[in-house]
């Protein structure tokens, strides 16, 4: 039985055994010398690991006791996980070494991070749920500060620290008040105890409090509040990397939790998702209307996007969480092309994330600005690019549940957002000649935003099949 | 012809890919290549469209040329075209061609000028054949893309404004088509457009926050629809950011925005609103009758007091917008032939008049009417054909637009005469602002300094505003020419819809079962 336990937990533990590896040679072999290489070479362990979460076998296995699962709808969240975290490993390291801040604690982490997202997407058990979760976190807290002579860098860890601390907190007591009232910490066994569309009041505080603790990781309104600070004040790679990948690990966290756990009583947690959704939609797009940092507009608009995936989880239906997928997948693309692009952003060698310093990109660098636009617009919901797309699965899957008001309050806000998406735009296009961004762009940044784009825009044909993939997930997490 | 109307939406958007790919560079060859691909182009685009027009049949209501292939998330991309699309299609076309060559005097960014263009009337096209409910949102959505470059970029001094406001404007509305779309989705399980239209949306009163709504589902969705043509069309009061738009935009840009893009409203009223939710159309067609007396009267007026040439013509085309959705909301055979001919004929007419003011642009480089005066002097053919669209504009007997206006009003008379009364005060309103405007800017002495050495129209102008001149003519003389290839499908879309309407209130009747029936 040993054999095949570790078998199913195969990806995380060769992704530990490198960051152990890794810290070693970084610990034996001169400190810093060593971290572009490494950094590289985790990029490919994580791109290996990728496919090897796609090659292992279909079927669903659960293991270690329960604590365990090994289904496909983890597995679409592992891989959309390591994706990205390649893509944003690799398309930082310019940035870094710019900054002098290449040190080889910041792969390792990366990938410590990576495990711990891995682990929470395929918790069956509120204790893994937790580990997973809380190895995740301690590495963010300390890539947020990563940039140690910042004053902005140490208060968004420090901030980010202690609301996430906060949050966890959260998390615990409404789990022990589960378990109180179950007796278990199992999703599986919880959801035998729940019978009927309704929940003791014990477990729906203890639900409630565990949605409002796992809100906090997706910063979902209204514990929305560290999120801009915090994308503002860490390193631009280490923002690129808290929009992506935690996003998709806490999502599909989320998910797990309520379906597998309270899949019977949709129709109460769906009420709170559903105000989250709401929230988040109406907030993040008002919020982002004042902003001139990219990176503090990037926030807001994730809290948006985030709503958006939320609303298809309200669904409760296996066609919710199949959109939500799809939805952080198409996410998780356009965010990587925009950060790429962020990332790129300098002017005489220094970094800069104004929302003015892209003052008529189009003139200097007609390719990026057209990337941009595309990414922009496929941003804010239109039609064709695949923006859109994530949209309108989301509402279909909504509208089918009977939450046509979430769906309304929802595309108005998606009308309220495409006005800072265009802003961008107009500046690039439309705007006055201003002092050029530098065009040395790194190849690794410039393809990124390149392919992002052409991905968002070639989408309208098939969506690159991920509808399948997603639709096997989803049914592999309802039934 | 196989994927006739594959290869007649595709073909602008193949030559702006070969444009975006092959073409580099920003000097004067490169700049003429451009403008030449987009030409030939566009042109080649109308000349497979012909074949279009002479294999379809008439007689045949239902759809023709119909392809459909499987898409992402059981959707079909399918395209069709009837008695009612097959025009617009015509229309725009027709009408690319000559906007193109409208922009021949454009120097900035020639290239993307062009992509633009052409992907627009890939975008313009797609919304007249699409079948699938997605595919149309999709076309009907993406041109705002286009569009808002298109004004943003080339536009005039306050381009940010405008290009903002008509994004925005159109935007809010279509998206809450969009929440009605996915819900007949979900009502229907499927997003076939023929198959949609036979299909009978429930009707029944549902309660609101409390408010009872008549007509139900089909109330609500036609108001989410409604939501966005009325925008789009613009009616009444959610017209705003047409002037904006119009006055900002480039010469080449009103042309297509006033010919084609306005029409997009005019069709999804006749395509989804009417057929889909007759009950819905039904109960509020009186408030959309008086919406649009209100339009023409209102943007009459207000086209009376403007200083800014384009402004008024925009204003106009409010007015004349005001006819269409009149004639639409007559529900009946005069009213539907009169409103479709009247998009029509707006579509040369506007268009011609847009460039005419584009014309004297070019050489003065300000559209205030108070700059100009007694070009008749120096532009003999300017201020003649000027004179025609004029009158056209008016609805003078014998040019296209007394057809649309007179059909329209025949249809409003039938169904609510007090309308017809008060639109009517329109029409005189429009003779008002027309002529003065023309008095104003070709009659008069030849007094003001800058404007002695304007020159006449040159050979490509007069070669822009030729076919539209005879189309003008043509279809003011021998309107049967549009008529009879759409009276099958008007026929077909009112039989429908009066059964559908009949039927409903049958089924009320019985349901309710009480002496006292129901106000619908």
């Amino acid at each position: 039985m040993t054999s095949v336990d570790l078998s199913i937990a195969l990806p995380e533990i060769l992704l530990s055994l490198w960051a152990m590896v890794a810290l070693m040679a970084g610990a034996y072999f001169g400190k810093d010398k060593l971290a572009a290489s490494l950094t590289w070479a985790t990029v490919a362990v994580l791109l290996l690991l990728a496919v090897l979460v796609g090659v292992l076998e279909p079927d669903t296995r659960a293991g270690f006791g329960g604590l365990f699962i090994d289904d496909a709808f983890g597995r679409f969240a592992k891989i959309a996980i390591l994706l990205s975290g390649a893509a944003v490993l690799a398309m930082g390291m310019d940035y870094l070494e710019r900054l002098n801040l290449m040190r080889f604690e910041y792969p390792i982490l990366v990938a410590l991070a990576t495990v711990g997202m891995m682990v929470m997407v395929s918790a069956a058990d509120l204790i893994t749920l937790y580990m997973g979760l809380e190895l995740q976190s301690l590495a963010l807290y300390v890539l947020a500060s990563i940039r140690r002579d910042s004053v902005k860098s140490t208060e968004a860890g420090l901030k980010y620290f202690v609301l996430g601390a906060l949050a966890s907190g959260l998390l615990l007591y409404g789990a022990s008040l589960v378990y109180g009232y179950s007796g278990t910490t199992r999703l599986a066994d919880i959801a035998s105890t729940v019978h009927g569309e309704h929940l003791p009041v014990g477990m729906l505080m203890g639900l409630a409090f565990m949605l409002a603790g796992l809100a906090f990781k997706i910063s979902a309104v209204p514990f929305h509040m560290w999120t801009p600070d915090v994308y503002e004040g860490a390193p631009t790679p280490v923002t690129a990397f808290f929009a992506t990948a935690p996003k998709v690990a806490a999502m599909a966290l989320l998910a797990r939790l309520v379906f597998s756990g309270f899949g019977e009583a949709a129709g109460e947690w769906g009420q709170i998702l559903g105000f989250l959704a709401g929230a988040s939609m109406v907030i993040g797009a008002l919020g982002a209307l004042g902003q001139r940092n990219l990176k503090r507009l990037m926030a807001y608009s994730s809290i948006s996007h985030m709503g958006f995936a939320l609303l298809g989880l309200t669904a409760g239906s296996e066609a919710g969480v199949e959109a939500m997928l799809v939805y952080m997948a198409i996410y998780v693309t356009m965010s990587v092309g925009v950060f790429a692009f962020i990332l790129s952003m300098r002017r005489e060698g220094r970094p800069v994330v104004q929302i003015d310093d892209l003052n008529m990109l189009s003139k200097s660098q007609p390719a990026q600005a057209l990337a941009v636009l595309i990414l922009m617009f496929s941003l804010a919901g239109v039609p064709p690019l695949i923006g859109f797309w994530a949209k309108f699965t989301v509402l279909a899957a909504v509208i089918g549940s009977g939450y046509v008001w979430l769906a309304v309050i929802g595309v108005i806000a998606s009308v309220v957002g495409a006005f800072y998406y265009l802003r961008i735009v107009y500046y690039m296009y439309f705007g006055t000649e201003a002092d050029a961004l530098d065009s040395d762009v790194v190849p690794v940044q410039r393809w990124l935003t390149l392919a992002a784009a052409a991905v968002t825009l070639l989408g309208v044909f098939n969506l690159f099949g991920i509808e399948g993939p997603a639709a096997i997930a989803a049914q592999a997490l309802v039934n | 012809m196989l994927n006739l109307l594959s290869i007649i939406t595709f073909t602008p958007a193949f030559a702006a890919l070969i444009l975006a790919v092959f073409l580099r560079g920003e000097d004067e060859a490169a700049q003429r290549n451009a403008k030449w691909l987009a030409l030939v182009a566009t042109s080649a685009t109308f000349l497979i469209s012909l074949i279009l027009l002479f294999s379809f049949d008439p007689s045949d209501t239902g759809f023709q040329q119909v392809e459909e292939r499987e898409w992402i998330m059981g959707l079909t991309y399918k395209l069709g075209v009837d008695g009612i699309s097959v025009l617009f299609v015509m229309l725009t076309t027709f009408l690319m061609p000559i906007t193109i060559a409208a922009c021949w005097k454009v120097e900035t960014r020639v290239k993307e000028y062009m992509i633009a263009f052409l992907l627009l009337e890939t975008l313009m096209i797609g919304v007249f054949v699409a079948l699938d409910l997605v595919l149309f949102y999709l076309f009907f959505e993406a041109g705002l893309i286009p569009m808002f470059l298109i004004i943003g970029i080339w536009g005039g001094k306050n381009r940010i404004y405008a290009a903002f406001k008509f994004f925005l404007y159109t935007f809010i509305g279509s998206v809450l088509m969009l929440v009605a779309m996915i819900y007949m989705y979900t009502q229907a399980g499927t997003t076939d457009i023929p198959t949609l239209l036979a299909y009978e949306f429930s009707a029944g009163p549902v309660n609101v926050l409390g408010w009872q709504i008549a007509g139900g589902a089909q109330t609500l969705m036609f108001l989410a629809f409604f939501a966005s043509f009325a925008v789009k069309m613009p009616m009444w009061p959610v017209h705003t950011w047409l002037p904006d738009a119009h006055v900002q935009a480039p010469t080449a840009g009103s042309v297509v925005l006033a010919a084609v893009l306005l029409k997009m409203g005019g069709y999804g009223f006749l395509r989804f609103s009417l057929p889909m939710f007759p009950v819905g159309a039904e109960i509020l067609a009186p408030m959309v009758l008086w919406m649009s007396a209100i339009a023409i009267v209102y943007a009459s007026l207000v086209a009376l007091v403007q200083d800014d040439m384009k402004k008024l013509v925009a204003y106009s085309s409010v007015a004349h917008m005001g006819f269409v959705t009149m004639g639409i909301f007559a529900l009946n055979k005069q009213g539907l032939d009169g409103a479709i001919f009247q998009m029509i004929s707006h579509g040369f007419v506007s268009g011609a008049l847009f460039l005419l003011v584009g014309v004297v642009y070019d050489r003065m480089h300000t559209r205030e009417i108070e700059a100009y005066g007694g070009l008749v002097n120096r532009m003999p053919a300017y201020a003649a054909v000027f004179l025609l669209f004029t009158m056209a504009n008016v609805g003078l007997p014998g040019t296209s637009g007394f057809v649309g206006e007179f059909l329209t009003f025949m249809g409003v008379y039938q169904t609510n005469t007090w309308v017809a009364v008060v639109a009517a005060s329109g029409v005189i309103f429009s003779a008002c602002y027309a002529l003065w405007l023309y008095r104003r800017v070709v009659f008069g002495q030849l007094i003001k300094e800058s404007l002695k050495h304007i020159e006449d129209m040159d050979t490509r102008e007069r070669l822009m505003i030729a076919p539209l001149l005879v189309m003008t003519l043509l279809l003011g003389v021998y309107p049967a020419l549009v008529t009879d290839l759409i009276g099958p499908s008007v026929d077909n879309l009112l039989t429908h819809y009066h059964a559908a309407v009949g039927t409903e209130v049958v089924a009320e009747a019985a349901t309710h079962a009480a002496p006292a029936a129901p106000s619908h």
